[in-house]
């Protein structure tokens, strides 16, 4: 395990304090070699497998792979929703602020919940509970973290729906979730996570199930929110081009392992991993059809309950040869010029040595704008 | 929701016309003399004749459903035809109490035993809980409810003598006193009910613990068992509501067992006693008000629905 050096290219924000809970010397999140493994009839599912990432307070990282490359899985281990069981083991460590998720009793860890962390899901038409109003969900959760009376939180609850860009507040709360649009629900959402001002944000493929149009708007509200309340936020997709422009940090996920991370910019600028190379090959342009399904890289990822020997791209890996079938590369190697960015792989593409020759101008032209960190 | 009721009520008033003439043909069908059956045999042929003319029984069926129906408009059932010839719905409005009390009764202790075992059950999905649930719900339903019915009643009636058996006492008269004569009843009536709510109840909330809402509220802190009453009962209980309106039907059959078991004067000993005697406007008129009352709950679950699921109810703009 290779931690990553706390500094490099980031401009100063404040003179280095003393290292004190909360200061920004201690990640807000720490996670070391997190594997998350279910026990099926049909064997050993490692949908998590040596996952390590640091996050500190206000940071923002997007996680890609596609689809079953264990983004939910590891968002929700990071979270403690899903924990040691019967059928799931977990190893490793995820810490928040400092605090070992899975160490805690599940009383403790419900308190984090909320205050500490929240997630934003995949599907608003299935993640807010049909038969209660817009405001009981976030009366409630506001009654309890927060201990409001009745009164205070339904204010409280329509302050929120006005911070996340709902039109007529106090007739929404009065509503159940079938009476609005998907983007709107989706706002319910994001102001149901933002409740008790968590400090730490999983936003699981947050727009997958939206109109295009909608897209965008879901996520610079993210973006816009996460800024003005110093949320740090990880932003699971299964597309480069929503991650583009809109995190610090990229790390992409392949078979339950990370592949490569780095800064947005430089991951889009020189990737280094084939996978990741492949990704960025196939982002849609902003002007192809906005269902297209498109065929992302040849053959398919591997059987987590079963996955190839030595490096898992493999299988599909243009640049593959004898060593890659036999040995796993060590994940995480930093790169010697550059210590935050990091990549497993026996071959690393070659970086161009100026950054405007290369794969990276293939597909991704206008969704590049605004990576600059 | 006013438009809907009316609907229902225009559907009561269908049902309930077919269900008469039904129950009116099937029971004018039944072979059999009832002058014969009241006046017993060996009686001159002008004597059955005169009473079949009293009874109306000369006239065309549709005269006489169309006579009996303007009756029953008015709440007049006709006589019973067995001395003491007493008014049918004098009869029934005596029996029809105990019947609902004890199919009312019998259903909340079934929800009330049904709805934690259910929701424990679920929780523990796959596990000792569950599975020793289980198993109790499908051995219940394996015994038949007269035997549950005697046994209690050997041991809870003759053995212990902590309940009574073969008499009645109205809510009017003692509360305490109805309630020690028709708990053990109840609770005849209730386990196979329960056994049976557990299981739908069960299977209905396993689903909906696995939707994407119920993990968002765990996401947000909900302690499990908020979740589990708070957000999963409600959307996995409209199996066992419809489930409930049914088993108020077939209860009119259970309860007739229950109550010959206890030798009580419910609607169940009224219709099977007068059915054995051939007093065909007893059984008429019983039947009526069986099926009012059923159309009745029926309706009742309907807007349940409603309540129930925001969904169905129509959107006001
Ligand atoms: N509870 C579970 N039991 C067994 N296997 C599971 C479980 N949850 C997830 N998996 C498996 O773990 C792997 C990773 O799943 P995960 O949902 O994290 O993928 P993902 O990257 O989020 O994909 P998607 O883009 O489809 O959401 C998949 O192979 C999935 O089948
Ligand atoms: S290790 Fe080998 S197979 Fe794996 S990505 Fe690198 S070159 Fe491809
Ligand atoms: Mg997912």
């Amino acid at each position: 395990m290779t931690p990553e050096p706390p500094m490099s290219q980031e401009p100063p924000m404040t003179p280095e304090p003393p290292v004190t809970v909360g200061s920004t010397a201690t990640p807000l999140l720490e996670v070391d070699d997190l594997r998350t493994t279910f026990h099926t009839p049909r064997g050993a599912v490692r949908a998590v497998d040596g996952v390590s990432l640091r996050l500190s307070a206000g940071e923002t990282i997007g996680v890609v792979g596609e689809s079953g490359s264990g983004k939910s899985v590891l968002g929700r281990t990071i979270m403690g929703l899903i924990s040691a069981g019967p059928a799931t083991e977990v190893q490793g460590t995820v810490r928040i602020g400092g605090r070992d998720v899975h160490a805690l009793a599940p009383g403790e860890r419900r308190r984090l919940w909320g205050p500490e962390v929240a997630m934003v899901f995949q599907d608003p038409m299935t993640s807010l509970n049909p038969t209660k109003r817009i405001g009981t969900h976030l009366t409630e959760t506001l009654r309890l973290h927060l201990g409001l009376r009745r009164g205070a939180a339904a204010d409280r609850a329509i302050e929120l729906l006005v911070q996340v860009g709902i039109p007529e507040p106090r007739r929404r709360v009065r509503q159940f979730p079938h009476e609005l649009s998907g983007g709107m629900r989706q706002r319910v959402v994001i102001a149901l996570a933002l409740a008790c001002s968590p400090k730490l944000l999983i936003a699981d493929e947050p727009t997958t199930a939206l109109d295009v149009t909608v897209q965008k708007q879901i996520l610079d509200l993210l973006g816009t929110l996460a800024e003005r309340l110093d949320m740090a936020t990880i932003l699971i997709s299964h597309d480069l081009g929503v991650i583009a422009g809109r995190t610090d940090r990229v790390a992409v996920m392949y078979a339950g392992r990370i592949a490569e991370t780095a800064a947005t910019a430089a991951v889009f600028e020189h990737p280094l991993h084939p996978y990741t190379d492949a990704l960025i090959g196939s982002i849609p342009r902003l002007s192809n059809e906005p269902h297209a399904e498109l065929r992302v890289i040849d053959g398919n990822p591997p059987d987590m309950s079963a996955p190839p020997p030595g490096c898992r791209f493999a299988p599909r890996c243009v640049h593959a040869f004898e060593r890659c079938r036999e040995e796993a590369p060590p994940p995480h190697e930093p790169l010697a010029y550059d210590a935050r960015h990091s990549v497993a792989c026996h071959a690393p593409l070659l970086p161009a040595p100026n950054a405007d020759s290369g794969n990276a101008d293939s597909g991704n032209a206008d969704s590049m704008n605004g990576g600059d960190d | 929701m006013t438009r809907k009721l009316l609907l229902r009520l225009g559907e009561l008033v269908v049902v309930l016309a077919l269900v008469s003439f039904g129950v009116f043909l099937l029971v004018a069908l039944i072979p059999g003399d009832p002058a014969v059956a009241i006046l017993g045999e060996g009686h001159p042929p002008e004597d059955y004749a005169a009473l079949r003319a009293e009874l109306g029984l000369d006239q065309p069926i549709l005269n006489r459903y169309l006579d009996w129906l303007g009756g029953a408009l008015t709440g007049d059932l006709g006589h019973s035809i067995v001395p003491p010839r007493s008014a049918v719905i004098d009869r029934v409005l005596a029996a029809l109490p105990v019947s609902a009390e004890l199919a009312i009764l019998g259903l909340l202790l079934a929800m009330a035993l049904a709805i934690p075992l259910a929701m424990w059950s679920a929780a523990r999905e796959g596990g000792l809980v569950d599975r020793a649930i289980g198993a109790s719900t499908f051995a219940v339903l394996s015994v038949p409810s007269f035997l549950s019915g005697l046994l209690l009643i050997m041991v809870l009636v003759n053995g212990l003598g902590w309940f009574p058996r073969g008499q009645w006492v109205r809510v009017s008269e003692s509360i305490t006193g109805n309630l020690h004569h028709a708990l053990l009843p109840a609770v005849v009536i209730a386990l196979s009910e329960a056994a049976v709510f557990t299981r739908i109840l069960r299977s209905d909330l396993v689903v909906t613990l696995r939707e994407d809402f119920v993990l968002a509220a765990r996401a947000r802190g909900m302690p499990r068992w908020r979740v589990l009453v708070g957000d999963a009962l409600r959307p996995s209980s409209f199996s066992l509501l419809t489930l409930l309106g049914l088993s108020f039907g077939s209860l009119i059959g259970s309860t007739v067992i229950v109550e010959t078991l206890f030798a009580l004067p419910g609607m169940g000993s009224l219709v099977v006693n007068a059915a054995n005697q051939g007093d065909f406007p007893m059984v008429q008129g019983a039947t009526l008000l069986i099926a009012a009352a059923y159309v009745l709950v029926n309706i009742g679950i309907d807007l349940a629905y409603g309540f129930l699921d925001p969904r169905t109810r129509r959107v006001h703009a």
